[in-house]
């Protein structure tokens, strides 16, 4: 009991972290209608610019500026020169120069900071752990990212529901063409958006710092999960984002957390362990094929 | 008439390269040539679909693997003189091993597509590289197989007459079989399969309209080119004489997709001038500099933003041929 409320927690925590990346990559296809593979290497660009600082100054405030700046500035940048001119394109010509993108930002990386993976150290107020039921103390930065996460989702449900750009997004996510014919400015919205998803897949690189290392090739490893939320959720819908996220986060973490136990019954441990972890990283994937299989737009399609 | 000139002048060199290699002192060049040509093989067959049925799948390396893994399976039964599941014997022979490789890759390909074609567009490009995640997942987890690892192949496959130890005859078997998948190739883009398959790349509706069902010619094409690139991934593995999951990562089936564009979406040949250009690339870039890839990046991003058609239209237009 104690095991699978800890488990349900690492999914969720899994999941809003799932979730800040995929509600920027489904709002860039839904509304630009751009693949953006390079979208992990704006989490890459985020850890890293957040633990450079962070060892720099040893100041968790201006470890999170740095790292929203590194991602937010990359993510600019990325639109301006490249992202861009691909709007027009189809989805073959976006994979691959996006997949270029993707090589470059990496060995970028290893370059400016080498292969060495970085630890980041935990912010100190946040280095014990709370009870969150009497016996099972949980570690208190993790809760930190899931309240994070929700209230980035929260801040996230009442710009594009209450406010005049959200309308805008929200339309342009449905009927670009529409947006564009009755003269919004375009250019600024995708911009705007663009720029949004960077912020979001940076914080996300930023608050897995302390709990993943900060790596060259951390951003494809979650990058492909993020696809299988978008995905799941349907194309466009941040709302199908946050629910494919969750669902993905904690199915993924609960068979990471006892199929191997399980298939100890039958097997010898070490090849139990080997064929539970290969089994359990499968799941995320066979839950997509099934979904697709099922409703082949994903469960809140966004484009009628 | 030009185009037939270049295209002889360019197999004459390709069957001289060994030659070639041994005269100009590069003991390495004619393997370094094999695994082009293996790569070029992977590519024409993911072209197939994508050139000329018009289907982005993201997870080609996936029967490239299976191909891999098949040559090593079979070989790691045959070393151990153990059945697979008690049935079925081990081999070393190529000629048993590589219709064994497409057999299988194209059986997996079957399955995939079968689901996969159900969707389109992006969920399609999607799902086809989810199936290939869990078949990667699957290797890595087959600990009797290397898993993570992977498994060594002590001695390459063994073919009647020929002696693959030697690299030379290895590279000419593998250009032979390159060269009747290419003919294989030209005949089906030119058949009426062919030319349904480039309607439905054109416009599906249309072809639905004129009473032509496109789930079958879709599912076959896909079968097809999961079958050529098995028998890829079996070449592979034999030069290789080792296969690991990273065969059939999620990058190896970008790189196969960045061979076929850089080289020229649906043209015959573009396949095998994109990977000669991707590996002459890497190996000239990894001769400047050991971050070769921060230039590589930069130069697949340019190709596609400004280079339409790829290195096939550069060709077709020093040589004056004009496609219709």
């Amino acid at each position: 009991m104690a095991l699978l409320a800890e488990q349900l927690l690492n999914g969720l925590q899994l999941g809003v972290m799932l979730f800040l990346l995929a509600a920027g990559l489904t709002l860039v296809f839904g509304i630009m209608g751009v693949i953006n593979l390079a979208h992990g290497s704006l989490y890459m660009v985020g850890a890293f610019g957040a633990a450079v600082v962070a060892q720099a100054t040893g100041s968790w405030w201006l470890a999170l500026l740095g790292g929203l700046l590194a991602a937010g500035v990359t993510g600019m940048v990325m639109e301006l020169v490249v992202l861009r001119r691909l709007y027009a394109r189809d989805h073959l010509d976006q994979v691959l120069a996006t997949f270029g993108l993707i090589l470059f930002f990496n060995q970028l990386m290893v370059l400016l900071f080498g292969r060495q993976p970085r630890f980041v150290a935990l912010p100190a107020w946040f280095t014990g752990s709370v009870e969150i039921i009497p016996g099972v103390p949980y570690p208190s930065y993790r809760l930190l990212i899931i309240a994070v996460g929700l209230a980035v989702a929260g801040g996230l449900y009442l710009l594009i529901q209450r406010t005049r750009i959200g309308m805008l997004v929200r339309a342009g996510a449905t009927h670009r063409e529409m947006v564009r014919a009755l003269g919004v400015d375009i250019r600024l919205l995708y911009t705007l958006v663009f720029g949004l998803g960077a912020l979001l897949a940076g914080l996300a690189g930023i608050m897995a710092g302390p709990v993943f290392n900060v790596q060259v090739g951390m951003g494809e490893q979650i990058l492909i999960q993020t696809f299988v939320v978008v995905v799941i959720g349907g194309i466009g819908s941040v709302r199908g984002a946050l629910f494919g996220a969750l669902l993905v986060g904690v199915v993924d973490t609960l068979l990471r957390g006892f199929v191997p136990g399980l298939l100890r019954g039958v097997l010898d441990a070490s090849q139990a362990d080997a064929l539970g972890a290969a089994l359990s990283s499968m799941g995320v994937y066979v839950l997509m094929a099934l979904v697709l299989l099922i409703k082949p737009r994903g469960i809140f399609p966004a484009h009628a | 008439m030009r185009e037939k000139i270049a295209l002889a002048i360019l197999f004459a060199a390709a069957v001289a390269l060994p030659f070639l290699m041994r005269a100009l002192d590069l003991p390495g060049g004619t393997g370094v040539a094999t695994s082009i040509l293996c790569l070029a093989f992977a590519a024409s067959s993911l072209n197939l679909i994508i050139g000329h049925g018009g289907m982005i799948s993201f997870g080609h390396a996936a029967y490239y693997g299976i191909g891999a893994y098949t040559v090593g399976i079979l070989w790691e039964h045959f070393r151990q003189q153990e059945p697979i599941f008690g049935l079925i014997p081990g081999t070393d022979q190529l000629l048993i091993t590589l219709p064994a490789a497409m057999l299988m890759a194209g059986l997996a390909a079957a399955v995939i597509g079968a689901l996969s074609l159900r969707t389109s567009g992006v969920q399609f490009i999607m799902i086809t590289l989810a199936f290939a995640q869990m078949l990667f997942f699957l290797f890595v987890g087959l600990k009797a197989y290397g898993g993570d690892d992977g498994m060594t192949i002590r001695r390459r496959n063994a073919v009647p007459g020929l002696d693959l130890r030697d690299i030379d005859q290895l590279y000419w078997l593998v250009l032979g079989v390159l060269c009747a998948w290419l003919f294989l190739q030209w005949r089906i883009v030119g058949s009426r399969f062919g030319r349904v398959l480039e309607g439905i790349r054109q416009n599906e509706r249309r072809m639905r309209a004129i009473g032509i069902s496109p789930y079958p010619y879709k599912l076959a094409a896909f079968v097809i080119a999961g079958m050529g690139a098995g028998a890829a991934g079996a070449l592979m593995a034999n030069y290789m004489r080792f296969v690991s999951p990273d065969i059939m990562s999620w990058q190896k089936s970008g790189e196969i997709m960045v061979v076929v564009i850089l080289g020229g979406i649906g043209t015959l040949l573009g396949p095998v001038l994109g990977a000669i250009a991707l590996q002459g690339l890497e190996f000239f870039l990894g001769g400047l500099t050991e971050h070769w890839a921060i230039i590589l990046g930069p130069i697949l991003v340019v190709v596609v933003l400004f280079g339409r058609g790829g290195i096939m239209a550069l060709v077709n237009r020093l040589l004056g041929v004009r496609r219709g």
